[in-house]
């Protein structure tokens, strides 16, 4: 019965009753659907989510088929004639070979070219390097989403769950480390621990950033423990743990869902500026934050440094944010699509037809 | 309540006090700090690695040197503390005194913080409410994206763009004769068309003609602008504040009480009018003695004062709601004055020695060596600060458009919204009174939760504008693995974190009746 889009006043006597008009088409959209079939469906049709999906997808494949792996001592080739340690010969002073403009509006025409974003004042191609460097911020992104959804998942539905001596003690821990200001325990960590590598360091980052998961986890808890189910299933005899996790956490996996992806956006904000800070990935491997940090000062003679691995970190959180939002939207009990003018119309001229 | 506060300050302090030693022990085991030392290969090298573990205590264990640290910042004067004076936050590792560069560097960091949070709150609420109020229009969805693009923004990259375009582009700009290029007069004449027109409610008929008055004013804004040579001598003018006064006596009024109350009405008329009659006499002869900055703001301070008492005059049976015209409309009436007042000394200080003609600054937090009057300085800041502060208010404008938008549509669709317009009341009281209130209580907790952090937040703004303040003093001290300033810096920023959760708490157990802590 909530609407959010409240009809100016003149326009609502041109419906014989818009809510009813309204529940009907809303009601009928998912009629026999279970709660999983709903969620997707509203997913799928928030624009903006979808077409992240789909630009986030293109960026994973291209980043790691372009520029192929490194794991430890193995390498995995890709199809790019350069890697992101090589060090071909300067050439046209390392600008960048791309042209998107076509030659009938006065382009070069549409050509990739030996080294399509441009090279650095030594010769490093800038598509391998942003590539490598896109890499990195992808697997500190799962990593950190993965670290710290479970460890604030975990403690926060053991705060919530228990109580008595156990949430106190949780949300005090966890009042401690939200004192710390993330950039500032990310600095020092990083400081010790960003030189051995992207992986440790994603580890640390998930280490300090499950705070706010866990406060939203708990607060779920807190209610979704009181509900009758909950107390049939401690009737039916099931364990706390069946109980928690069986039961209670298929409910609250909406909240968790969408702030792990909002988390996860923000974990690559959090490596781009401290690799920027020079906290983060140190040489000879690279990360998007650190091109930009080392280019910073040849923004004037050679922008384009400073442009792609900019233009990535952007792409990704942007994605990352939409696809955010779009669960938000489908996992809202709430959330009800407001029809078109158009749709209310046609509904009310099919009741009127009936009738 | 009385209980309540107590045990949430007791169990903050708590807190507070075990954060400290977490953050010491990640400071202190960071890295060796007699690295450098051990390496050089100074004669003598003994003797210096011998001092400097004198001076910070290494041959204690860092779990315990934490306590010496804490036991100087209670001023425990007997060994083994010594404690210098009270709340000493001893030295640093070449010798300085950490009580001193930490007053200086809190100085810049608050200016810059404050200017850009304040900023911040008020665009964004605004624009978070009118975005609620016009759900699903083009102006919403625009400003959705636009807040998504500043939340996946890096920082530091938006800053050296902004140093790179706004900074190098608006002096090149100042410095060619300052005429705005026809293409970007009409851009931002078809821009404010739409975003008009999206605003304002109405039928196509009144929304085209809201789009084309709003055209045609910024096109011939920016007509006036180029003849009149305004970016290199910026003034309001008295034709300026007659306008700004009276949309302000219109404006503050017809939201805050409707214009129906004749007393907030002529409240809001007689203060601009005062406002306006004060403009000349201030700008001519009184300026000239205001030589600090309490000065200007005891003026503020006096004209909300007057502006106030103007509506308790005219405020009839209820008062209140009248005293707030007044006081708001004084509010923006002088400050609309002391800016025209500030853009009076800009030629002046543009083509001064120190300027020559390249007014905005790229680093630091003001040009060394200026002199002049209290304006010409407001101006210097201006410049200095206007870059950070808009890299900084990016990030934090996404959050609170976002906040305070889902705030108004989670209000507007409360039951009692709908018996608030079923018993007839105008839209206005319906929004401004029965919404925006209720709306402000989950903001109030998340404006006190973002204050908190925003000055750990800063860090890297300051860093890209090369600003001496609380983020050098942190980056400082963990390059060099010297916990001292860290932990001033830290002290700082988990102080107004603790105390901002705080009253965030206490906020809302007052703002809401229903939350009362037991």
């Amino acid at each position: 019965m909530t609407n959010p889009t409240i009809p100016p006043p003149g326009e609502a006597e041109n419906l014989a009753n818009p809510v009813e008009a309204e529940n009907s088409i809303e009601l009928k959209e998912i009629q026999g659907l279970s709660q999983g079939q709903i969620v997707r469906r509203r997913f799928f049709r928030h624009k903006g989510a979808m077409i992240s999906l789909v630009v986030l997808t293109f960026i994973v494949l291209l980043a790691f088929t372009s520029v192929g792996l490194a794991i430890g001592d193995i390498r995995v080739p890709g199809w790019w004639m350069w890697t992101w340690t090589q060090i071909p010969e300067v050439i046209d002073r390392g600008r960048p070979t791309l042209s998107l403009v076509p030659e009938w509006l006065g382009g070069d025409g549409f050509r990739i070219g030996e080294h399509p974003f441009g090279q650095d004042e030594v010769g490093r191609d800038i598509f391998a390097l942003t590539m490598r460097g896109t890499q990195q911020s992808l697997m500190i992104l799962v990593i950190v989403g993965l670290v710290a959804t479970t460890i604030g998942t975990t403690l926060g539905a053991l705060s919530g769950y228990y109580r008595k001596w156990v949430d106190p003690v949780i949300m005090r821990f966890t009042d401690i480390i939200i004192t710390i200001p993330l950039i500032v325990v990310g600095a020092v960590l990083g400081r010790t621990f960003g030189s051995l590598g992207a992986v440790v360091l994603a580890l640390v980052i998930g280490l300090f950033t499950w705070t706010g998961l866990a406060r939203l986890v708990r607060a779920e808890f807190l209610s979704l423990r009181e509900r009758e189910f909950v107390d049939a299933a401690r009737v039916a005899g099931a364990s706390d743990g069946r109980i928690m996790f069986r039961h209670i956490l298929p409910n609250a996996v909406g909240v968790i869902i969408v702030n792990s992806t909002l988390l996860m956006a923000a974990a690559i904000l959090l490596e781009a500026a401290l690799s920027f800070l020079g906290y983060g990935v140190q040489s000879p491997d690279t990360s998007l934050g650190k091109i930009i940090s080392d280019n910073q000062a040849a923004f004037s003679t050679r922008p384009w440094l400073f442009w792609w691995p900019g233009l990535f970190i952007i792409a990704i959180a942007l994605c990352i944010n939409f696809i955010g939002d779009g669960l938000r939207d489908a996992f809202d009990p709430r959330q009800k699509r407001v029809p078109t003018e158009r749709a209310l119309r046609k509904a009310a001229a099919r009741r009127e037809a009936k009738a | 309540m009385a209980s309540f506060v107590v045990r949430r300050l007791i169990a903050s302090v708590l807190v507070f006090l075990a954060a400290t030693y977490l953050m010491y022990l990640l400071v202190a085991y960071s890295g060796d700090p007699l690295q450098e030392l051990v390496e050089s290969n100074a004669p003598n090298k003994e003797q210096l690695i011998a001092s400097r573990i004198r001076l910070l205590d290494l041959d204690v264990p860092p779990p315990l040197r934490y306590f010496l640290w804490m036991g100087r910042i209670f001023g425990l004067p007997f060994e083994p503390f010594g404690a210098r004076h009270f709340f000493d936050l001893g030295v640093s590792i070449d010798a300085r005194d950490v009580n001193a560069m930490l007053g200086q560097a809190l100085g810049a960091t608050l200016q810059l913080v404050t200017i850009s949070t304040i900023v911040a709150i008020i665009l964004g609420i605004v624009v978070g409410i009118t975005t609620a109020l016009r759900q699903y229009s083009g102006y919403d969805y625009s400003v959705t994206f636009v807040s998504f693009l500043f939340f996946s923004l890096p920082i530091f990259w938006v800053a050296v763009l902004l140093k790179q375009y706004i900074a190098i582009g608006l002096n090149n700009f100042l410095q060619q004769g300052a005429q705005l290029p026809i293409w970007l007069i009409g851009l931002a004449a078809l821009v404010s068309g739409l975003l008009w027109a999206s605003i304002i409610p109405g039928k196509l008929r009144r929304k085209l003609i809201t789009f084309a008055i709003a055209l045609a004013s910024t096109l011939a804004l920016g007509i006036y602008f180029n003849l009149s040579g305004w970016f290199l001598q910026p003034t309001i003018g008295i034709v300026g504040i007659v306008l700004t006064a009276a949309a302000a006596a219109y404006c503050v009024p017809a939201v805050l009480t409707g214009l129906r109350n004749r007393g907030a009405v002529k409240t809001s008329i007689v203060t601009a009018a005062i406002g306006v009659a004060i403009w000349f006499p201030f700008r001519e002869w009184i300026s000239p003695f205001i030589t600090e900055w309490w000065m200007l703001a005891g003026l503020a301070l006096l004209a909300v004062v007057v502006g106030g008492a103007i509506g308790w005059f005219f405020g009839g049976d209820d008062k209140r709601p009248v005293i707030r015209v007044g006081a708001i409309t004084a509010f923006l009436v002088a400050l609309v004055i002391a800016i025209d007042r500030f853009m009076k000394v800009w030629q002046a200080y543009s083509e001064s020695g120190r300027i020559r003609g390249r007014p905005i600054a790229t680093i630091g937090s003001q040009t060394p060596g200026l002199e002049g009057s209290l304006w010409v300085h407001g101006v210097d800041t201006f410049t200095h600060l206007l870059l950070p502060t808009i890299a900084l208010i990016l990030v934090s404008f996404a959050t609170y458009t976002r906040y305070s938008r889902a705030s108004v549509l989670e209000v507007m669709n409360q039951d009692y919204i709908r018996t608030a317009r079923a018993k007839g009341l105008t839209e206005r009281t319906v929004i401004v009174r029965h919404a925006f209130r209720n709306a402000l209580i989950p903001l109030a907790t998340i404006v006190a939760f973002d204050i908190g952090g925003i000055v750990g937040g800063a860090v890297i703004t300051e860093r890209v504008f090369a600003f001496v303040g609380m983020g050098q003093l942190f980056q400082g001290g963990v390059d060099r693995v010297d916990p001292n300033p860290v932990m001033a810096f830290f002290l700082v920023v988990g102080f107004l974190a603790i105390l901002f959760n705080l009253l965030a708490d206490l906020v809302y157990a007052a703002l809401d009746p229903r939350i009362r802590v037991s």
